[in-house]
């Protein structure tokens, strides 16, 4: 590698916010042809450092050299020009436009005084069929499967010509295979010359696919390695600092009475197409049930209409017998059903109210905390005290702002909340995402310790790992529908990985 | 609006148009061109509230930029004694109130119903303040007739012997479709009220775009409210503006955004209203007098109550963009 | 969509830089709305000095006439009383979320229920007082709920029905006064006059009505902190999503709100007929309507705020009217003021040259459209 020609060098990158350093004395060197990967947990910097480099903040203190041309980028628009591309977590595609349309926006080919879309459509179609990524032009973004969102957006890089790619958590959206096309379609890039900047917290990806390694923690560069240098368990203990339990530590399972009975549930998601096909399934009090699959599959839809928030048609959904089905979220509550919301900043929490207020957002209006229409402060900074001590929420006092927190803190409050009603079912959907390594933990042990007690436990998760960890039984959601429920010994990551790609026993 | 029915109820009424001709030529006419010179403010004022909502910002103080144009180009007109001033000089007021709201609502990131509604209270309090009785315009306004296509049946009349601005406003609707649909211009507009994010990393000023299309949209608004004073009434009141500029914002709203529907829907309220009127004036109906005022009123929030949620905004309006 | 939490701290939660606050930070939230008003005065002193007039000897001719008799007094009191209401309204609007732009049609739409209960039935005092009251407010209250079941159900904007309602009321009461509920026997457009038993009394020169603000004032200042429903609104005012997620039905609690909000304003139009017209008259108001915002932003939408800043514009108000008489400037000169500190107070003009430290809590009703 060192004998190629350095496409890009980072020294000594510093970045400051208030109250916090994102990022310091941050260095790394990108060659022609090589495939970086930087890899950290949620917070560690990963992605302060790339927009440095590709111009969306300036960097405090150190220097970026492009080509070896030293450079104070004055925006995105620099960084483009330059031969940077970027593919984000995120995609930065207008849901409205169509492929083509996303693809030149910002530098469009003019026959002025209208934009030459003749020119732009054959571009792009061009484009897909040389780098492989296959995509209609004419097709709006929005109608389009996450995969291909994806594929338009690395088309977007390459319209610009791009040399130097980076590439921010390419695969948390995609499933097991897809992520193998992509991370074949990465080594093409990078055998024809092109340099790819890969950030990922993903262990197993890194190992597969990088030429070099740089781990990140707490904003500084903590290790730099190859995957023939380090094993996925030296990784993880870089990226954290300290021995991480790569799995939960459980006893199996002491399970009693079927909790949920869900039989033959359909759901239509926001814009009234299909997201849940007829699923049926069973959660048992003492056991953790746990739907793996890619995002988008119809688990958002699935625990709404569970909790109330989205109606639905089904032959039964049962709580212990009673009947739940079109009840409202109050209802559903009522009956003993906690949720732990995969959104909490939209849904879980309120911002501006206080950590107090929060933890007794669904129980406001009970006897304990009210009387009359008047609500008893006392009693609820009591047991928000309390709560704030059980599950170690850090925080000045009950009484701060929950804004003020942070991601792991907030999703803290929520499981505090939820689990303080002690509920016969707890509905979790993505209960760590965005949360950083120690509350996950916290949060894991949490949830066993909620099944241990008797709950039945219905886990929503993206991450595999998380789902193959915590659960006894797994089942897969594609396409809206279950595919199969395994137990967690029967289990094989490979498996799960076909079926929630869509392929069935018939396929294989 | 689904576009299906949209034109299934142009044709409607154009059929019903047609008919009414037949029957009666001179109050077909009479009412279309009463209809059509209502019509006009309605229009300018939707096109502003078009551009400045497909860009992302809610632009609720139209009416206040109106009303302030209205007052400007009038009293400009009335002491420069004349009148092409005196609309540049409305005109020019709509965008520096239009600059404002860019100010307010783009730079400082104030909350854009409050920032409009603060424009609004302006412009009631300073044409209050400033109104000077008595005054009058240095003559009317000249209307330009087409030879030839002025005799056309039924439309000539209506459409081609009208004033300039009436013509601005037939002409500035089909102008800005172009733009918005078929220029960099427009796809780069559409993509910052999208999703402005998008915008940012594709190298396009969001802040910059956001703040020059709503300060050149005001140009529209004192188009509007210079076309009320000087060419529609000739003269200026307290209050003269009466809620046109909300009204242009459910037009815009009916006319889901798009400046060619914006002209139908606007041209369709002022066709309800001449409608109304010709029946009262008739005495084919008795209505008292302040239901017919009441009808547009009416009409915008029956047509709100039927359109809204069907017709998609622009995903990002009313949000201030923030980097991340 | 942040990468970099705020808190990235081991005390796992952000802790205000230090450094960035000035000392000014620590004052309560009062000082900007006195601060914009004190600007906004030097604003309105500059074009009272254009016009040839000293400033200063405006402002004396104001405040000594409005404060400085007992008839100023009153008027004082009189004024502010429908003010205080409306800015209620648009209070308890804002603090669910909504923009009541309507609080002038649901004032005069109670204010001509409140007429007719008041000329139409003959009662003791003590029944026909709350009677004619309640009607009024049940009137302003039906009146707003229309705009808060669309926005609820159809999810269209309240800020454009409220308006729309706003001429419709306007007409609508005209055609009342001047036709079915018109006082017989002579030519103008009103209602016959209230009966004796209707009217509100006065405690000394202090008007009942006046009271009956102040009080309503105060309920609702701690209905917001301290009841479950004040609650409610809150969390529908602040997170619509965290509210439905918590149970609460949002749908509901935007029809109640705007319906109370509607309730207020028709409460100020009700204390007015029974108070001070003793009928109803429509009379042309071209801004009165806005002051109710005014005073909801300048009181920050909290609820005894409200009441200092309903007697500002209500003083402002009776001093402005002497002021043609006795220096030769118009009273619409008290509008321009108003408007200017309305613009300081919301624009973050002011906030930015007092404070360092930006994170000043801005209003914020806007979601787009009816989201």
């Amino acid at each position: 590698m060192a004998d190629r020609r350095v496409l890009l060098q980072a020294s000594g990158l510093t970045k400051r916010f208030p109250g916090v350093v994102a990022n310091e004395d941050v260095s790394l060197t990108l060659h022609e042809g090589e495939i970086l990967a930087l890899l950290g947990e949620n917070g560690a910097g990963k992605s302060t450092l790339v927009k440095m480099i590709y111009g969306l903040y300036a960097p405090d203190e150190g220097e970026v050299l492009i080509k070896g041309e030293a450079v104070r980028l004055s925006g995105p628009r620099d960084a483009i020009r330059r031969g940077i591309g970027m593919v984000h977590q995120h995609f930065q595609l207008v849901p409205v436009f169509t492929v083509a349309e996303n693809v030149i926006l910002g530098d469009e080919p003019i026959r002025w005084p209208f934009v030459n879309m003749r020119k732009a459509k054959a571009e792009v179609a061009r484009l897909a069929e040389e780098f492989g990524l296959q995509v209609d032009v004419d097709a709006k973004v929005e109608d389009l499967p996450v995969g291909t969102q994806q594929r338009v957006e690395i088309l977007k890089a390459l319209y610009r010509k791009a040399d130097i790619l980076i590439m921010d958590e390419p695969t948390a959206v995609l499933t097991p295979q897809e992520t193998d096309e992509l991370l074949n379609v990465l080594r093409g890039f990078a055998a024809n010359g092109v340099g790819v900047i890969f950030i990922t917290h993903k262990l197993r990806e890194v190992l597969a696919v990088a030429d070099t390694i740089e781990v990140l923690r707490g904003g500084k560069v903590v290790g730099t390695t190859t995957p023939a240098d380090t094993d996925a368990a030296g990784l993880a203990q870089m990226m954290v600092g300290r021995s991480v339990l790569l799995t939960v530590e459980k006893s199996p399972a002491e399970t009693a009475d079927v909790v949920l009975d869900v039989v033959g549930l359909s759901a239509t998601n926001d814009i009234g197409l299909p997201a849940v096909r007829d699923v049926s399934l069973q959660v048992r009090a003492g056991e953790i049930l746990g739907i793996a699959g890619v995002e988008g599959n119809g688990q958002r839809e699935l625990v709404q209409a569970l909790t109330g928030l989205r109606t639905c048609r089904a032959q039964s959904i049962t709580v212990n017998g009673a009947d739940a089905l079109g009840k409202s979220p109050r209802a559903i509550h009522a009956m003993g059903v906690g949720h732990v919301p995969e959104d909490r900043e939209t849904d879980g929490i309120v911002g501006p109210y206080s950590v107090a207020d929060n933890l007794v957002l669904d129980r406001y209006d009970e006897p304990e905390f009210a009387r009359m229409g008047v609500r008893n402060r006392g009693a609820v900074t009591a047991l928000a005290d309390e709560l704030v001590g059980q599950f170690d929420i850090r925080t000045p006092s009950s009484e701060t702002t929950a804004q003020s927190l942070s991601g792991g803190n907030k999703q803290k409050v929520v499981i505090a909340r939820e689990l303080a009603a002690n509920p016969a079912l707890l509905i979790a959907a993505q209960p760590t995402r965005g949360v950083d390594v120690g509350s996950i933990e916290f949060i894991h042990s949490r949830i066993v310790a909620a099944r241990d007690r008797g709950a039945a436990v219905l886990l929503v998760s993206a991450e595999l790992d998380e789902v193959l960890g915590l659960a006894d039984r797994i089942a897969v959601m594609y396409d809206g529908r279950l595919v199969e429920t395994i137990s967690a010994e029967e289990a094989d990551r490979g498996r799960i990985g076909l079926l929630m790609a869509g392929h069935t026993a018939e396929d294989s | 609006m689904s576009a299906k029915w949209a034109y299934t109820l142009a044709a409607i009424i154009s059929a019903l148009i047609v008919i009414a001709f037949v029957l009666d030529q001179v109050r077909t006419v009479s009412v279309l061109e009463f209809s059509l010179r209502y019509a006009v403010p309605l229009i300018l004022a939707a096109m502003v509230g078009i551009i400045c909502e497909r860009s992302g910002v809610i632009n609720i103080g139209i009416e206040g930029q109106m009303l302030m144009s209205a007052f400007a180009g009038f009293f400009g007109a009335a002491a420069t004694g004349n009148l092409i001033l005196g609309t540049l000089i409305g005109v020019g007021t709509g965008m520096i109130l239009g600059a404002f709201l860019a100010v307010g609502a783009v730079t400082w990131k104030m909350d854009q119903i409050i920032a409009g509604t603060v424009i609004n209270i302006l412009a009631v309090g300073l044409t209050s303040f400033f109104y000077v009785q008595g005054q009058v315009l240095p003559g009317t306004t000249p209307t330009v007739t087409i030879p030839g296509l002025s005799s056309i049946p039924l439309i000539g009349p209506v459409v081609f012997s009208n004033g300039l601005f009436t013509y601005a406003a037939l002409i500035i609707p089909l102008l800005l479709w172009v733009l918005l649909f078929k220029t960099r211009w427009g796809l780069r507009t559409r993509s910052v009220g999208e999703k402005p994010s998008a915008s940012d990393t594709s190298g396009i000023g969001v802040q910059s775009f956001r703040f020059w299309n709503v300060m050149l949209a005001g140009l529209l608004a004192g188009m509007a409210g210079a076309y009320l004073s000087i060419e529609a009434a000739g003269t200026f009141e307290r209050g003269f503006t009466a809620g046109r500029g909300f009204t242009a914002l459910a037009i815009m709203i009916f006319g889901a955004w798009n400046p060619i529907g914006a002209l139908a829907a606007a041209f369709f309220f002022g066709l309800t209203e001449g409608v109304a009127s010709q029946l009262q004036a008739d005495e084919v109906v008795a209505i008292p007098q302040q239901f017919i005022n009441m009808l547009p009123y009416v009409l915008t929030i029956v047509l709100l109550a039927i359109v809204s949620g069907r017709v998609k905004p622009p995903a990002a309006v009313g949000r201030p963009y923030e980097k991340d | 969509m942040s990468t970099i939490d705020p808190a990235q701290t081991d005390l796992g939660y952000t802790d205000p830089d230090p450094r960035r606050s000035g000392p000014l930070d620590r004052l309560p939230g009062i000082v900007l709305p006195v601060v914009s008003v004190l600007l906004a005065f030097a604003v309105g002193g500059i074009l009272i000095w254009l016009q040839g007039v000293n400033p200063l000897e405006a402002y004396a001719v104001l405040f000594s006439n409005a404060l400085g008799t007992p008839e100023g007094l009153v008027r004082v009191m009189q004024k502010s009383t429908p003010l205080i209401l409306t800015g209620l309204a648009v209070t308890i609007g804002l603090r669910a979320g909504l923009f009541n732009i309507g609080a002038q049609g649901q004032l005069l739409v109670g204010a001509i229920g409140t007429a007719w209960a008041g000329y139409h039935f003959q009662m003791p005092l003590i029944i026909h007082i709350p009677f004619a009251l309640a009607f009024g407010i049940l009137c302003g209250a039906a009146w707003a709920s229309i705009a808060g079941v669309l926005r609820a159900y159809r999810s269209v904007s309240e800020v454009i029905t409220t308006i729309m309602l706003n001429a419709i009321a306007i007409a609508l009461v005209d055609y009342l006064a001047s036709e079915p509920l018109k006082e017989e026997g002579q030519p103008l457009t009103r209602t016959p006059a209230i009966a004796d038993t209707a009217a509100l009394p006065a405690f000394g020169i202090v008007p009942s009505g006046f009271i009956l603000a102040i009080v309503v004032a105060v309920f609702f200042g701690w209905f917001l902190s301290r009841t479950t429903q004040g609650f409610r609104f809150n969390t529908v005012g602040l997170n619509p999503s965290a509210a439905r997620y918590a149970g609460m039905s949002v749908k509901k609690t935007i029809v109640l709100a705007m319906a109370v909000s509607g309730g207020l304003a028709g409460l100020g139009g009700a204390v007015e007929t029974l108070g001070v017209t003793g009928r109803f008259e429509p009379a042309f108001n071209a801004g009165l309507g806005f002051d109710g915002i005014t005073i909801a932003l300048l009181a920050r939408a909290n609820p005894i705020a409200a009441i200092p800043a309903a007697l500002l514009i209500g003083t402002l108000r009776t001093g402005g009217a002497a002021l043609q008489f006795q220096t030769g400037i118009e009273p619409e000169v008290v509008d321009v003021i108003l408007a200017i500190t309305l613009l300081f107070v919301s624009a973050p003009l002011v906030a930015r040259l007092l404070f360092r430290n930006r994170n000043i809590k801005q209003t914020t009703v806007t979601k787009g459209w009816g989201a």
